[in-house]
């Protein structure tokens, strides 16, 4: 027969959920991860290289904000990932975990790309329409397919829309070997080198708006946020999809047409990532390749998440993981270290933050000392 | 103590919460080799008490004995190492694995040895009590009745003396049943004891040879099931009438407003869980719905309000109290059903899940179902809000602040929330199932309340619930439903606890040669 000891011993520490927390409160948890990453990085750099920490730190900070150049190219890349995470916003609310950013951006690249070779003749303005309703179809198309199977025959998005990237990288192969140039690079090189048609910093001929060249992907990336913000807040859009995202028993109980909701919001979604792949491409590289999208269809659910939807949170945690990446790069050239060791501060610098969420939802109870019992 | 006395609980409590006291002080023998019903209504506490034999909770207080020695049962798994093993309503196997590899699953390599042993265990204990198991099959290929035999095979391999069955007959058909039946007796005359958990009296008096009965908690009485009758057995289940003081006018201006009539539906396994129900409701009155848990109430409900797919030759006619025009409600969704101006309210069992949005605050969850008749494209927070702040006030709801998550609320505000929405939109039909489950007395007198000031406007009242006191006291007439048949229609100012109690497990014969036609 088994007899089993009653453990009557409290537990040393147990968390529990807390009610609410003050925003400030929640604000300087983060902060202090923030910090402590930063001094738990500063002991790692200084084991590994013994070079002084905060001369890394300083370097970071030149590699993303050292220039006017360098300020530049980090507010470019910070609005493309902006630009991504925005899009992704409304399907992650609605819980319909949208993995395939990376697919969406790409064909929506590929028709900007097409746009810029065989349209170049055509007027400007007509040209840009071409480009931004192209990509935006495009990418809303490669959303579309995944939500209309769901909504059918409720498949797994998550795997779904993960496929259909790998559809997108391989279409985008096949694009760059029809437009290869020059003939045997294997790439597509800068499109229209010489008269930047359909270069979107030179919209306005050579005189670029306000004297940048990417002041029209902020004004784009940002009209964006606003309008996503308003859309997911306030619009009835909006509230059927924060409905659809906490219960569609709830959903339907109310009266709205769930598929149509997942149908209609991932059209939307895969649009605006869609869009991305023309601020990639007409706003940034000028070329195309499997690499255009690298990898930021992933980072932005980082964003989307760690932001909790918000697209005005998004701005700040985008700025934060594009000055990490520039940063890490910097360091790693300038210090002749290898490029794991920026990937392991970035990646330190992420674990804090996403694990002082945990500290912000729960709060520890230590176990009281109770001389009674001893 | 008694040797032939295999499990012996005693005085037994366990609460959730400060308000919930799921058993109090309950005491049970289970004698080996014999089969013991556990009998009682709905949340009376007959689960609690055995998910604390099989090591799923832990009893605040009270001591359990096994064989004669005091045990603590921390976990299955000690439960398993007792000899106790409990089959669950809601069946714990891998869909993708074969009948073999379920049962390996979760027993110690040394324990479960290699498959080929374990399909012969499989087949001796088959042989030996008359299961009929494919090894080699897969979950997913199974039948209901295929599966729960393959719980009790997979249980008795482990070593069970005392097998806990939580309603089994619930998901089988009668002949199906019967089989269970005869294998349970064949392993009651291998010295196994079984406990089977119900509330059909017809399957008490047929299989068990002693009956224990809980009502709301408590440890009723212990009877010899050949002394005992269906009445005994319902009396002793509902126990005496209390007499509640809820308010009750007479019926005024009784009018047709909800006239259904062959409705049928089905489940999601594909069997009726309504069938050919014909009623009708009337504007100014009360309707109560009485019933075990899972008669159909959920399905009754849903079908009429647009969620649940009705089968052909169903007619839910709705009567239009202004202009008697009339309208046909199945087939149609939700939204065209409100789109045609049929004042329906809706209170639906699952609160959270199902009437609310869990994470929204009361604000936002006030404009549910009118977010859309704003006129362009923005929801109009402004009403929603006034509409909070005023329901706030009239039902004293209790929270930090109406943007405040509603989940975040105690069970009774929540429900104020909800029927508080409901009821803001006019309804002249109204629907609401279990409305005061969980909520303390005064939340409860609150919501009968509001229930009788829409009677009093005229609207039809439809009151799914299952304390047969407050069906009683509250409704003007009382349809029972038993395995998704209507089985009687009764008044309540006249009609008896008893009378209803035998009604809901017992179908009355003309039902029973209906079914099997």
């Amino acid at each position: 027969m088994a007899t089993v000891e009653y453990n009557k011993k409290e537990a040393f520490v147990r968390a529990s959920l807390r009610d609410s927390i003050p925003r400030y409160k929640a604000l300087l948890i983060r902060l202090c991860a923030v910090v402590i990453s930063l001094i738990i990085c500063a002991f790692l750099i200084y084991s590994i290289t013994k070079i002084n920490p905060l001369k890394v730190y300083q370097a970071m900070f030149e590699g993303a904000f050292g220039s006017v150049r360098r300020s530049w190219i980090t507010v470019r890349d910070t609005m493309m990932l902006l630009c991504i995470a925005v899009g992704l916003a409304p399907a992650f609310k609605m819980k319909f975990w949208n993995t395939g950013a990376e697919g969406q951006i790409l064909v929506g690249g590929i028709t900007t790309a097409a746009c810029m070779i065989y349209l170049k003749s055509l007027p400007t303005w007509l040209l840009f329409i071409c480009m931004i309703v192209s990509s935006c179809v495009a990418g809303a198309l490669w959303g579309l397919l995944p939500a209309f199977f769901k909504a059918k025959w409720n498949t797994n998005e998550i795997l779904f829309t993960l496929m259909m990237n790998y559809v997108a990288i391989q279409l985008t192969s096949f694009f760059v070997a029809l437009w290869e140039n020059p003939y045997g690079s294997n790439t597509v090189g800068v499109i229209n080198q010489t008269g930047h048609e359909g270069w979107l910093g030179y919209m306005f001929g050579d005189n670029m708006l306000f004297g940048q060249e990417y002041s029209l992907n902020v004004i784009i990336v940002m009209t964006l946020t606003v309008l996503m913000f308003v859309y997911l807040k306030y619009s009835k859009h909006g509230y059927e999809i924060a409905v659809i995202g906490d219960s569609q028993n709830t959903a339907r109980y109310s009266g709205i047409s769930v598929n149509k909701v997942i149908i209609r919001t991932m059209l939307i979604s895969g649009a605006v990532c869609g869009l991305s792949g023309f601020l990639a491409v007409s706003g940034a590289s000028h070329t195309i390749s499997t690499s255009t999208a690298g990898g930021r269809g992933f980072t932005a659910i980082i964003v989307a998440w760690l932001a909790k939807f918000n697209t005005f949170t998004m701005i700040a945690i985008s700025v934060l993981i594009v000055f990490l990446e520039k940063g890490a790069v910097e360091i790693a050239s300038q210090y002749n270290l290898n490029d794991y060791v920026s990937s392991m501060i970035t990646g330190i610098i992420l674990f804090f933050i996403l694990g002082s969420e945990f500290f912000i939802r729960y709060k520890l109870i230590f176990r009281k000392r109770n001389k009674e019992v001893q | 103590m008694n040797n032939d006395v295999a499990v012996s609980m005693q005085n037994i409590t366990k609460a959730f919460g400060t308000k919930v006291v799921a058993n109090d002080d309950v005491s049970l023998d289970v004698k080996k080799g014999e089969i013991l019903a556990l009998l009682g209504e709905n949340g009376s506490g007959k689960t609690t008490l055995m998910n604390m034999l099989s090591g799923i909770y832990h009893p605040d207080s009270g001591k359990i004995f096994v064989n004669s020695q005091e045990a603590v049962i921390r976990s299955p798994k000690d439960a398993y190492d007792l000899g106790i093993g409990m089959i669950h309503q809601h069946f714990k196997l891998v869909d993708i694995f074969t009948a073999t590899e379920n049962i390996a699953l979760g027993m110690k390599k040394d324990v479960s040895g290699s498959n080929k042993e374990i399909a012969k265990g499989i087949k001796d204990i088959c042989d030996r009590y008359g299961f009929d198991v494919d090894p080699n099959q897969k979950v997913y290929n199974m039948s209901v009745s295929q599966k729960q035999t393959l719980e009790i095979v997979k249980t008795l391999y482990r070593g069970a003396n005392i097998l806990i069955l939580d309603e089994p007959t619930a998901v089988l058909t009668p002949q199906e049943t019967e089989k269970l039946f005869s294998v349970l007796i064949n392993m009651k005359k291998d010295g196994k004891s079984i406990i089977i958990i119900t509330h059909k009296l017809n399957e008490v008096l047929a299989i068990s040879d002693r009956v224990s009965i809980l009502r709301k908690g408590k440890y009723i009485c212990t009877i010899d099931t050949k002394e005992a009758t269906v009445m005994s057995l319902t009396e002793a289940m509902v126990g005496q009438k209390v007499e509640l003081n809820i308010e009750r006018n007479n019926v005024k201006n009784k009018e047709e407003r909800l006239i259904i009539e062959h409705l049928t539906c089905l489940n999601k396994y594909g069997t009726k869980a309504l069938d050919d129900v014909t009623f009708t409701a009337y504007g100014g009155e009360i309707l109560g719905i009485a019933g075990i848990s899972g008669s159909g109430q959920k399905e009754l409900l849903e079908s009429i309000s647009g969620l649940h797919p009705a089968e052909e030759g169903s007619s839910v006619i709705y009567v239009k109290p202004e202009t008697k025009e009339k309208t046909q409600l199945i087939g149609k969704t939700v939204k065209q059903i409100r789109d045609l101006g049929v004042a329906m309210s809706f209170v639906p069992e699952d609160r959270l899940g199902m009437g609310l949005v869990a994470t929204m605050g009361m604000a936002d969850n006030m404009m549910l179902k009118s977010y859309k008749d704003n006129r362009f494209m923005f929801t109009s927070r402004r009403d929603s809000r006034k509409l909070a702040e005023k329901k706030k006030e009239e039902l004293e709801v209790v929270t930090p602040s109406i943007y405040t998550a509603v989940k975040k609320l105690s069970g009774g505000n929540v429900q104020k929330v909800l029927v508080g929405r409901e009821i803001s939109s006019d309804p002249n039909l109204f629907l609401a199932a279990y409305a005061v489950r969980g909520l303390d007395i005064n939340t409860s007198y609150t919501i009968y309340n509001l229930l009788n000031e829409r009677k009093e406007n005229g609207c039809a009242v439809i009151y799914v619930g299952e304390d047969l006191d407050v069906l009683l006291a509250l409704c003007d007439r009382i349809i029972v439903l038993c395995a998704g048949k209507l089985n009687g229609i009764v008044d309540a100012r006249t009609a008896t606890k008893e009378e209803i109690g035998m009604m809901m497990t017992h179908l009355n014969e003309e039902g029973e040669e209906d079914g099997n036609s």
